[in-house]
């Protein structure tokens, strides 16, 4: 059994303009202990998807439809109580920015003791030992857990944010573009980090726009454009042979540091999703476009990899 | 529905929080503007001659009651209005005039400049309006355009202190760095680039301190530094009415005092409305 | 070729802010290095790709040159004119050779302003143009970075462009004036990634046209790599290495470089694995000797004391112990 099951997801933003398909209709798999990075521009619902699936999504969103299954349970149907419970607890989360999720007046200890003493039947003291621990776990001193928050570098406080994160053992660690305010540098560690944290028997998701940061980094890759999941597959293969031409044109519009690359400009503009295309919402910018793109691709399997697009209809019927 | 309609299309009041306040200040307003404007198509009697019993109290013939001369009071309202208007508005339209630039020059240059007016600005802010007021109008003496002068010295602080703080924050954005990369002078970069960015702010400081000059206007012409027996304005009839109210001749003085509120209270819904409207998202 | 600008020491150290205690015990005031003895010359249509993590002093010394901030020490020497010694209206004159294009497109335009207007801005300043032929030309302008129809974008406010867009129009305010150098600091940083090639194009479709020498800031060596001649990589204020593209990224020399390389994600995995120690250093007390040194697995003693000379033919390296390696 996967770990996650997520099953035609669909999670809208009703607004005064009209209704917002931010994720719609989106399955994905998540097996234990396996690294996805699921890839996409600013505003293709990647995380929105990420916040579905902890079920975090402020109103005006709205999870619509769909099934998350986590560890054999329907993360859709629990109460907010239950689901209070197994955040932290069973889903890890690291956002983008520390800052905003760490008390600027409470010392990186206290945090890291209030999540564990919440959650478990530890003694204080235990529990201060075990923050140090968890501390030095993610490549920062022990006696951190004295400093305040403004005290440590961005790349320190993303470590924090991972070690509060991973405070509670929890099987599947989700982190939102947890390095795109950092340096390459300090982005490299932070990676290494996450990929430490797989090893002790958790999945990862990582939301990233970077292509090649998932390519380096991840077992498999999802690729998500204007709301829908449209490839999603082995990393090695879906980097070299993209089969869907948004995931070819957005690897193909990357410089790499090491080859003389033609880069290719990609067409267009991302849609709207208020109103989005008619048919595939891709087409306006697809320069493979058919007469049958008019119609909403379904998703094919091909070779291991699912892609949303009309190009793969014969090898399926 | 209609008055919904009306606010969105004909005066552009976008559809938000603090909207509401916009629409039912404006309404209280033109109550008074059309009072004022139309003051011969309105009032029943002569605002300045005797129109019935002296001290009759509201009845059909005379809406608001006759004052201790019989003059029709509703007629006196509606003529008062006229100078209400006239003093408050071009006294903050003056002190909008200078404290703007001020605000903006004193912000944008900064340094010794700024440290001299904004002292000069503090000193003037810490007095009360009224007293400030009175003590410039006591100088000058009793006359309209004496008025309107002591008010808009009072309301200068006001608007400096508002458009200077915006100005600093404006002048270290980005987009006024870029007006610098492509050579602008120091002119240009207040006039258009910064200047239309503080035109919110400016109009509803604008309209918070019209409302609070209405007070003020009331308050000298009260202590008898505006006009002159028998013109008609609404602080000059609550002085009047005073003497009469212990011998319960209450409508003398309750009538002015409603309308100082209703249009004062109107200005202030304006400006607090429009600044729940443009405060959070000032840009995007 | 033309030299077009040279850039000869150039310092910038700006006063650490100090808390309420420290005035009053009237302590020395500290300087933040931000640029510390920076040289390096650009030739015409030449792309140098200056490369570096926040912090680094790259967006000062881009900032320098443009006139934006005033150097501490040192001479900018902008075809054979000292410019650092101009009154502020001598500058004003010749900066229409030099232009900046700015990371955030969200907050470079005035949001109060018509696209259109900015784009006049610049020809009425410098009196190149006015009334209709500067629209004329402002038309034309937005026709040439695919803002069409033109007519339409002119009557635009900022807030109606995306941010690919409204980066265009930044590039056009800057290239209206057709200047001969431009700092293009991060210019796609904040772009969504599909739209980043095509404004990487535009600029170099200008650098082309005009001949431009271009300074192109950026912390991502893929894109350094994509548009830069040569790459000068910066630490803590100080240039460590400067030369050709390929040079810097196949041989790096400097043991930060190589670090740099081998943290950058890429689709090809190159098995190069440079140690870098811990964090960056405090930039109010830079470690002595080789600021890079406490964090350089080969660092040796000297590397403490004394400091090593930007030096070497062509490609130079500040390092007591240069690499030689082949990626």
């Amino acid at each position: 059994m996967m770990l996650l099951d997520v099953k035609n997801l669909k999670t809208y933003f009703y607004s005064k303009r009209g209704v917002l398909r931010a994720v719609d209709n989106v399955s994905i798999g998540v097996d234990r202990r396996e690294f996805i990075s699921i890839v996409g521009e600013s505003g293709c619902g990647k995380s929105t998807l990420a916040y579905s699936i902890i079920r975090l999504v402020d109103t005006p969103g709205k999870i619509v439809d769909g099934k998350i299954v986590f560890d054999g349970r329907d993360l859709v149907k629990l109460s907010e109580e239950e689901m209070r419970r197994l955040r932290g607890k069973e889903i890890g989360m690291v956002f983008q920015d520390p800052m905003t999720s760490l008390d600027p007046l409470e010392k990186i200890g206290d945090q890291i003791v209030e999540t564990i003493i919440e959650h478990e039947r530890v003694d204080k003291k235990e529990a201060w030992e075990k923050a140090s621990i968890l501390l030095e776990k993610v490549g920062l001193p022990g006696d951190r857990v004295n400093y305040y928050p403004h005290q440590l570098s961005g790349g320190q406080r993303q470590r924090v944010m991972i070690a509060l994160a991973v405070s509670l053992n929890p099987k599947l660690l989700i982190a939102d573009e947890p390095t795109t305010a950092l340096d390459v540098i300090v982005q490299e560690k932070i990676m290494d980090l996450l990929e430490d944290m797989k090893k002790e028997d958790r999945a990862i998701i990582l939301i990233t726009h970077d292509f090649a940061l998932a390519a380096d980094r991840s077992d498999k890759i999802a690729v998500m454009y204007a709301g829908w999941l449209i490839e999603f597959g082995k990393a090695n293969k879906l980097a070299n042979e993209p089969l869907h031409p948004y995931s070819e044109g957005l690897i193909g519009s990357v410089p790499d540091v090491w080859e003389d690359r033609d880069i290719k400009p990609m067409l267009g503009f991302l849609p709207d999703l208020i109103d989005p295309p008619k048919g595939c919402r891709f087409k306006p910018r697809c320069p493979k476009a058919m007469d049958v793109c008019d119609k909403e691709p379904p998703t094919f399997s091909v070779d291991g990899r699912v892609v949303k697009c009309w190009l793969y209809g014969e090898n399926n019927g | 529905m209609e008055v919904k309609n009306l606010a969105t299309t004909v005066f552009k009041i976008p559809d938000v929080e603090g909207r509401w306040m916009v629409v039912s200040g404006l309404a209280m307003v033109c109550v008074v503007l059309i009072m004022a404007v139309f003051a011969p198509l309105i009032a029943p009697y002569d605002p300045t001659k005797s129109s019935g019993d002296v001290l009759s109290s509201p009845s059909a013939k005379h809406l608001m009651g006759t004052d201790n001369l019989g003059r029709d009071i509703f007629s006196r309202i509606i003529y008062g209005s006229r100078i209400v208007l006239m003093v408050v508005f071009s006294a903050s339209f003056l002190s909008m005039s200078i404290g703007v630039p001020l605000g903006l020059i004193s912000g944008y240059f900064g340094g010794k400049l700024d440290r001299a007016i904004s002292m000069l600005m503090d000193s003037m802010y810490a007095f009360p309006s009224l007293i400030l007021a009175i003590a410039i109008a006591a100088m000058l003496g009793p006359s309209v355009i004496n008025a309107v002068v002591a008010i808009s010295v009072v309301y200068v602080p006001t608007y400096f202190r508002m458009i200077r703080g915006q100005t600093l924050s404006l002048k270290s954005r980005l987009f006024v760095e870029a007006a610098k990369a492509i050579g602008a002078k120091d002119m240009r970069i207040m006039g258009r680039y910064i200047l239309p960015n503080v035109v919110t702010t400016a109009v509803v400081v604008f309209s918070l301190s019209v409302a609070d000059a209405i007070l003020t206007e009331a308050g000298l012409s009260f202590l008898g530094f505006i006009v002159t027996a028998p013109t008609p304005d609404w602080g000059f009839e609550l002085s009047a009415g005073r003497p009469y109210l212990p011998a319960g001749y209450w409508w003398m003085i309750t009538f002015p005092g409603l309308m100082v509120m209703l249009l004062s209270l109107g200005f202030a819904l304006i400006g607090e409305g429009l600044s729940e409207i443009y405060a959070p998202r000032r840009e995007r | 070729m033309a030299e077009v600008i040279e850039v000869k020491n150039l310092k910038k150290y700006f006063p650490v802010q100090k808390s309420v205690i420290e005035v009053l015990l009237s302590k020395k005031i500290e300087y933040i290095r931000a640029v510390d003895d920076v040289s390096f010359k650009m030739e015409k249509g030449e792309v140098l790709s200056l490369v570096g993590e926040s912090g680094c002093g790259k967006t000062t010394t881009g900032r320098i040159l443009v006139g934006l901030e005033e150097p501490t020490d040192g001479k900018i020497v902008f075809k054979g004119k000292d410019v650092t010694k101009l009154s502020k209206e001598e500058f004003r004159k010749i900066r229409k050779h030099l232009q900046m294009i700015f990371q955030d497109p969200y907050a470079s335009l005035n949001p109060k302003m018509k696209i259109g207007e900015h784009l006049e801005d610049p020809l009425l300043i410098h009196n190149i143009a006015e009334n209709r032929e500067a629209k004329e030309l402002a038309l034309q302008m937005l026709e040439r970075v695919g803002l069409v129809p033109a007519e339409q974008f002119y009557n635009r406010l900022p807030y109606q462009l995306s941010g690919g867009q409204r980066q265009r129009v930044a590039i056009a305010r800057a290239m209206i004036l057709k200047p001969e150098f431009v700092v293009a600091d991060e210019p796609v940083s904040m772009i969504d990634v599909s739209l980043r090639a095509s404004i990487l194009d535009l600029l170099m479709s200008f650098k082309a046209e005009y001949s431009l020498s271009m300074l192109f800031i950026t912390h991502d060596l893929s894109v350094a790599r994509l548009v830069g001649d040569r790459i000068a990589v910066m630490y803590l204020g100080k240039i460590v290495e400067i030369g050709e593209t390929r040079k810097v990224i196949h041989h790096p020399k400097h043991p930060y470089t190589a670090a740099l390389l081998s943290a950058v994600p890429s689709f090809l995995k190159r098995e190069i694995n440079i140690e870098i120690i811990g964090d960056v250093a405090n930039p109010r007390e830079p470690p002595s000797g080789c600021r890079y040194h406490p964090r350089c697995p080969f660092a040796k003693e000297i590397c403490s004391k004394e400091e090593p000379k930007l030096e070497g033919k062509g490609h130079l390296v500040a390092c007591h112990f240069p690499l030689d390696l082949d990626l």
